[in-house]
């Protein structure tokens, strides 16, 4: 079921957790992307030979678990707890009171457990490779499902938990699990978003590197430049956004706070390449969630897009854009890996709550770092540099892509009665 | 090693196991699980940290001497008679 049939089919956001490079709650977040401020740094991962820029988050783990908890777990699971816990607080649940059997945890993810096991394998170098001295913590932290987990084992959730792996369209991918559960009445609250622990895999840099997408810059704040002529590559982040779902009835019942409501959404794959976008089935996922949403190019106020920095990802998306909003010159289109890098299974959710915001005060934030447009992306409606005050703000479209061909499109609405 | 270095390595590896634990009232008689937060999966560890620290093999039947910090001083003395202290 795809679009509502009726009030108890409409899903609401009604808390939000994250942590970003560049902010560790939606307030910071917003004001740092307002402001034009990166969260990329520059970061030492093994064997690379030297420094790279990436998007680091800060948030303390310890808020929300014990040591020994952060010392078991993984580092995909501490962002998942502390953007579920900051979530669930958000959203001023009466949490003891939530039957948990009744709560479902819906994490994307790009990849899980390169980082465990490369730290597992780098461990056991030091002992000649003698695999008595693999850890027995390898497994409960690389099987798939680790980062929602870990989630029900902090808030006590009893209902289902899981991972949806979808490469790059995690986040969004993550969101929609969460819509379709509630909508078939699987759960009544869903735990829903995506999360990224990817900067602390070499492999993530060095494949990037060999596959010449991995952004240098001398200045790391300057690296993530998407659409413009001089990027690179891609600039690798962590982070995470977990948001509570409810349907609305439910919602209105406890007067929570709405930030908007999910109306469309789809996904599709391009079935050409392993790792080139293809255009025209981004377009057709676009038009796929609009007509769910029951809109059409011209009712979009915000297109949060996908553009990675790559030469031809850019390329391929704009060509999506323009065959979907011509030359429109209402929308404002922006992106947000300009300012934190591309945190893979949380950049869907987390460049979707970055615009949320501006429901309420009607401003698209920038796309930062483009200075010499790419006469190849060459759209007009780009936010460059500066945000932009559009006159109202109604639909945010948020686009989010992956490798292999997968594509995912969100698109949320004001909320209105 | 005497068994004052043993306890002093026990000590070090429960730190790392059980950070959020307060070590200094550990009872050497009384079982660590009576005192402490911990499970199968910390035993596992601190048999892997002596594995890491003195190359030595716990089988898994020896698992029960590991039950508090006397009976751990006392199973291990005799492996480590003849190692250095790491310290």
């Amino acid at each position: 079921m795809h679009t509502a049939r009726d009030e108890g089919d409409r899903i609401v956001i009604t808390g939000i957790g994250l942590t970003a490079p560049n902010g560790n709650n939606l307030e910071e977040f917003r004001s740092n992307l307002l402001e034009g401020r990166s969260g990329v740094v520059s970061f030492e991962t093994r064997y690379l030979g030297h420094p790279v820029p990436a998007g680091v988050c800060r948030f303390d783990p310890l808020r929300y678990q014990k040591r020994k908890e952060v010392r078991r777990g993984t580092r995909s699971g501490s962002i998942a707890i502390y953007c579920a816990n900051e979530a669930v607080r958000d959203a001023e649940l009466n949490w003891p009171q939530i039957p948990k059997n009744r709560v479902g945890v819906y994490i994307g993810i790009t990849e899980h457990g390169n980082v465990e096991t490369e730290n597992e394998i780098y461990e056991l170098s030091k002992f000649d490779y003698d695999i008595s001295f693999w850890s027995h913590h390898h497994n409960p932290r690389t099987v798939a499902n680790n980062p929602a987990g870990e989630v029900t084992l902090s808030l006590q959730i009893t209902g289902p938990h899981l991972t949806v792996g979808a490469a790059c369209a995690a986040g969004n991918a993550g969101l929609i699990q969460g819509v379709q559960m509630l909508r078939l009445g699987e759960v009544d609250w869903a735990l829903a978003g995506g999360v990224s622990e990817s900067i602390h895999t070499f492999g993530i840099f060095a494949s990037f590197k060999s596959q010449g997408a991995l952004a240098l810059h001398e200045d790391p704040t300057k690296a993530s430049r998407p659409f413009d002529a001089d990027r690179n590559g891609i600039v690798v982040a962590e982070g995470g956004g977990i948001c509570v779902l409810e349907r609305l009835p439910d919602a209105r019942r406890r007067g929570a706070k709405i930030y908007g409501e999910i109306v469309g959404y789809a996904m599709n794959s391009d079935a050409t390449d392993f790792v080139l976008p293809d255009w025209r089935r981004q377009a057709e996922c676009m038009r796929l969630a609009l007509e769910r949403a029951g809109i059409g190019p011209e009712d979009v106020d915000i297109v949060s897009s996908h553009a990675t920095a790559t030469e031809q990802g850019d390329i391929e998306e704009s060509l999506a854009l323009k065959d979907l909003f011509g030359d429109n010159g209402r929308v404002a289109i922006n992106n947000t890996k300009s300012f934190i890098g591309h945190a893979m299974g949380a950049a869907g959710v987390l460049e979707l709550l970055g615009n949320l915001p501006a429901f309420q005060d009607s401003v698209a934030h920038a796309t930062i770092n483009l200075d010499r447009l790419d006469p190849r992306c060459g759209l007009t409606q780009l936010v460059a540099n500066r945000p932009r005050r559009l006159d109202d703000v109604t639909y945010i479209l948020n686009n989010s892509f992956g490798m292999l061909g997968i594509n995912s499109v969100l698109i949320v609405k004001k909320f209105a009665e | 090693m005497n068994e004052e270095q043993i306890k002093q390595v026990i000590l070090e590896i429960l730190a790392r196991i059980a950070p959020d634990e307060d070590l200094s009232d550990l009872k050497d008689e009384v079982p660590f699980r009576d005192q402490l937060d911990l499970d199968s999966m910390d035993f596992l560890d601190i048999v892997m940290e002596l594995r890491k620290l003195f190359r030595i093999q716990i089988p898994e039947e020896d698992y029960e001497h590991l039950a508090s910090m006397e009976s751990t001083v006392k199973y291990l003395a005799p492996l480590l008679k003849n190692v250095e202290s790491p310290a």
